[in-house]
């Protein structure tokens, strides 16, 4: 299961990459893997807040409907429009074509409750 | 995964090959090996492989055995010669419906195949209903049993076996044929509407044969396929599952089930009350499919203006049509084909349309 060392997770399995105040957030392999096949996302739209620890929307999988939560507070600046054809590009890249959304956040990414790699990784164990 | 779970014949391979394990009615057994779609999909073009050893098996005989099944079950088993199963429910003394099952009339007795869940319970429930000339016994712990379901299935077990099963059709089944060397029932029988063929065997017999098909026909597409494909299937084709769809609480008219419930057979076990209860019931049983991209799931509350008027009880993509079907329980005045309803999925209400079984009609069954 692939826990890319730069970058911070959720208990939840999302994951965030930062670059100065925008971050890139997703859902991890172990929890791709877990869903199976996924076949559906209900997503905000660009303008739309998000709050940490809070659900943003939902990810439909054959067998199971999930929430996905907000690792950080912020404002939705992008949403993978790819994912409404392909969803099934987060199983296949988790960490790269199936990216969820781009946020503008507030604070700095130490001041929220994220795990590092290895902590995400004996979470999963 | 947990200690409690019981395993069949085949765990290792399960758990070295999926890492979606969960307890179906108290059995280890995969959701899926790589993917529900691949593994549906596989089913509809090529053919699929289950483990579907938690169903239980109960063998009647003596001489009172066929009027034994005519008590204890809702379907006409007179109807059904030696070598043909025929598809049942038990029902209990209020009408309502203790398990769907399959008859099989072996050329001495008969083989209920019950679900999963309770086989205990169900088996002590017959027991008590026993009478001179008729005896049971609990055999679910003696059999595997894997099932072959879709399009090449028929080429895949012809090369098998050494009986001829041109001539083998839906719903028959021959006793005691050399499969790989062992001996095996087969039976023409699935949950997926393709194609397909059911083996009740020994347990030293189930590796052998699950694994020379996997090996042999992994060329041609043949998959094996757990418990979400497995369920993706069914409910393409409309069948209910015991649990989800029928229950305790529910006569076979009011989940559709009128057909395999012969009133006219004579006296069984709850016909009193199937008749009162056929006659003066609120609900039923209906098939709905999505209207807008969306997934019902069970539990969801169907509404038609503003009024919860049923729930949901199965619910899915459908992989082979893609979009949303499912099952679901509905006041009579909204139950009619072509009714529209909204499904209630997480606090918005989703158009859908009541339609016939089955949602899918170019399985190959009838090949």
């Amino acid at each position: 299961m692939k826990v890319p060392e730069e970058l911070s997770y959720t208990k939840e399995h999302e994951w965030i990459r930062a670059a100065d105040n925008e971050a890139t957030i997703g859902i991890t392999d172990f929890a791709q893997s877990q869903l199976g096949d996924i076949i559906f996302l209900e997503l905000p739209e660009i303008g739309d807040k998000v709050v940490a620890g809070e659900s943003f929307g939902e990810i439909e999988a054959v067998k199971t409907v999930s929430e996905l939560y907000s690792p950080v507070n912020g404002v939705v600046t992008s949403v993978n429009e790819n994912l409404e054809d392909s969803p099934d590009n987060i199983n296949l890249d988790s960490y790269g074509t199936g990216w969820i959304l781009k946020v503008k956040f507030e604070d700095s990414l130490e001041s929220y409750d994220l795990l590092d790699n290895k902590a995400y990784q004996s979470l999963i164990g | 995964m947990n200690d409690q779970m019981k395993k069949t014949e085949l765990f290792d391979y399960h758990n070295s090959n999926s890492k979606n394990i969960i307890s179906f009615s108290g059995y280890a057994l995969p959701v899926f090996y790589k993917s529900i779609l691949d593994e549906h999909h596989a089913v509809r073009k090529s053919a699929g492989l289950f483990d579907v050893s938690h169903m239980g098996q109960i063998i009647v005989s003596g001489a009172s055995a066929e009027k034994f099944i005519q008590t204890v079950t809702t379907n006409d088993v007179s109807k059904i010669m030696s070598g043909q199963a025929q598809y049942s429910t038990i029902c209990n003394n209020d009408g309502c419906i203790i398990d769907d099952i399959i008859v099989y009339k072996l050329h001495n007795g008969f083989m209920l195949v019950v679900n999963a869940s309770g086989i205990e319970k169900k088996y002590n429930w017959l027991k008590s209903k026993l009478f001179d000339g008729v005896s049971i016994e609990n055999k679910s712990s003696d059999f595997s049993m894997i099932a072959l379901q879709g399009p090449k299935s028929k080429r895949i077990i012809q090369s098998i076996i050494n009986n001829e099963i041109t001539k083998l059709k839906f719903y028959s089944f021959i006793e005691n044929i050399g499969c790989l060397g062992h001996d095996i029932l087969l039976s023409r029988t699935g949950y997926t509407g393709e194609l397909g063929f059911e083996i009740y065997c020994k347990h030293d017999a189930v590796k052998t044969i699950w694994n020379y098909i996997l090996e042999n026909f992994g060329k041609d597409g043949v998959l094996a396929a757990g418990l979400g494909a497995r369920d993706t299937l069914r409910l393409e084709m409309g069948y209910l599952l015991y649990g989800n769809d029928i229950n305790i609480d529910i006569h076979p008219f009011k989940a559709g089930l009128g057909w395999i419930t012969s009133l006219e057979k004579g006296d069984f076990i709850g016909r009193k009350e199937i008749i009162l209860k056929r006659d003066d019931e609120e609900s039923n049983l209906v098939y709905f499919e999505m209207l807008e991209k969306s997934i019902p799931r069970p539990g969801f509350d169907i509404i038609v203006n503003d009024k919860v008027v049923g729930f949901v009880t199965s619910g899915t993509i459908s992989p082979s049509l893609n979009k949303g079907i499912g099952i679901a329980y509905v006041d009579k005045l909204h139950s009619n084909k072509g009714t529209e309803l909204s499904v209630k999925i997480r606090n918005k209400l989703k158009s859908a349309i009541v339609v016939k079984a089955p949602f899918y009609s170019n399985g190959t069954l009838s090949d």
